[in-house]
């Protein structure tokens, strides 16, 4: 199994979490599992939201120590 | 020792620069050598790009020879690199040249890439190149009214172009005496109108004062062409008159032939600026992976850490501080009014309601431009 990419977002206010996600799954290949950490409470409902809104495939949220982690897999 | 850097952007020129006053001792006496290889013998200043599409600056004033900004002591040469041996220290260049170092600096900043959606390059008016920003102001002379679309690619260069020019247009077509002929409508990636929440709170209900329009979670798929018709990501459409984009960006081609990150951005430490897994190979601006703004701000303070740590290993054998993550950005709101955001690592932006005082600053910084690129502002 390919290894996961993670996206270290903890501390990005500029792109931010969501659009570092975006920007990444681009150079990714479908069939690819990416997990976002953000310190934003925010990423742990709107990175899902966009997610799901696309098609890309989520995998779960949980949060760690004040680090939200959300995992998916790139669909198309 | 040898210092090697790649790139003769904002980025590598101010670290130059930086170094080479820092270590001018140990240039003369010939301890230190520093070289800058960089595929263009021209500098640009890339934000008056953003001036240049509303006829508001002129292709000249973009330009310096960059041996002009240099420090003599730096060994500047038009030589691009071709490969990275960086196991051997070592990179070769078109010439044919084989160039080794002991610390390596690369910063070959981004460029956009239109064609990664289908039907931009032959649709949509841009801005981010000399050649795109004189075809959009030709573009927008002739334009006499219709609905104006702004759409986003991501990741893109300057996080602030997209608000800039909205508000840029509702000024220039106010001034021309046709804005009520005209119809703007602002798209974003993400959840709000800026990816800052603070400055999204402050630009929305500005973008409701002026009448634009907005869709937010709307990112690029392709463009109907034939039918103006932009299609998103998310399954929405938008149709246009003129259709005005802010390009996806890659990291340069020989960062991707060379395998060294995907999409040409290269992993990074974020506050020691090393590339991951190379303890004398440092990356900074564009060409990094951190999830910051790509701007030309970030790499002018990622340059003088660089310049301070490099210095210091010379002088001390380690790194003295680790970098913030410091970003200033002007944001013009329109032709006389202006704000910033300020912020790092830690500390979200403020931004303060817009001043022609702000705005008259911005004016100015486009001159002062190259004292920073002397690293002497």
């Amino acid at each position: 199994m390919a290894e996961r990419i993670i996206i270290d977002a903890r501390g990005s206010f500029c792109p931010g979490p969501l659009m570092e996600l975006i920007a990444r799954l681009k150079f990714g290949a479908v069939g690819e599992e990416f997990e976002v950490l953000s310190t934003d409470k925010g990423s742990a409902s709107d990175i899902p939201e966009w997610v799901r809104k696309v098609g890309h495939e989520l995998l779960g949220t949980r949060e760690e120590a004040g680090v939200w982690h959300i995992t998916l897999r790139k669909t198309k | 020792m040898k210092i090697l850097i790649v790139g003769g952007g904002m980025g590598g020129t101010i670290l130059g620069n930086n170094l080479a006053r820092r270590l001018a001792p140990e240039l003369r006496s010939g301890k230190v050598q520093i070289g800058m290889l960089s595929a263009s013998d021209k500098h640009m200043y890339q934000p008056g790009l953003l001036y240049l599409c509303l006829g508001r600056m002129t292709p000249d004033e973009l330009y310096r020879d960059q041996a002009s900004l240099l420090e003599p002591s730096i060994d500047f040469k038009v030589d691009p690199v071709e490969t990275f041996e960086l196991d051997q220290n070592r990179v070769r260049t078109k010439s044919g040249a084989t160039v080794g170092y002991d610390i390596l600096v690369i910063a070959t900043g981004s460029r956009a890439v239109p064609e990664m959606i289908p039907g931009l390059a032959e649709n949509a008016e841009t801005f981010y190149t000399e050649q795109s920003a004189v075809k959009m102001f030709k573009r927008l002379q002739t334009f006499q009214g219709g609905r104006v679309v702004i759409a986003v690619g991501v990741p893109h260069k300057c996080p602030m172009a997209p608000l800039e020019i909205i508000f840029m247009l509702h000024d220039y077509f106010k001034d021309r005496g046709i804005r009520d002929k005209v119809q703007l409508h602002y798209t974003y990636p993400v959840g709000r109108v800026h990816t800052l929440e603070n400055v999204a709170k402050w630009a929305a209900p500005e973008m409701d004062r002026l009448g634009i329009t907005y869709e937010t979670l709307f990112n690029m798929k392709e463009i109907d062409g034939a039918n103006r018709v932009v299609k998103s990501e998310e399954g929405s459409e938008a149709k246009y008159d003129l259709l005005i984009t802010i390009p996806a960006h890659k990291g340069m081609e020989v960062i991707e032939k060379n395998k060294l990150g995907a999409g040409g951005f290269i992993p990074t430490d974020k506050t020691k600026l090393t590339m991951e897994g190379r303890k004398n190979v440092y990356i900074i601006g564009d060409t990094t992976n951190i999830p910051i703004s790509k701007a030309g701000s970030t790499v002018h303070y990622q340059a003088e850490t660089l310049g301070e740590n490099i210095a210091a290993i010379v002088k001390l054998g380690s790194p003295v501080r680790e970098h913030d993550g410091k970003v200033f950005c002007f944001i013009e709101v329109g032709k006389d009014r202006a704000t910033y955001a300020q912020f790092n690592y830690t500390t979200p932006p403020d931004p303060k309601p817009p001043t022609k005082a702000v705005h008259w600053f911005k004016m100015a910084y486009n001159k002062l431009y190259w004292t920073t690129a002397r690293g002497l502002l």
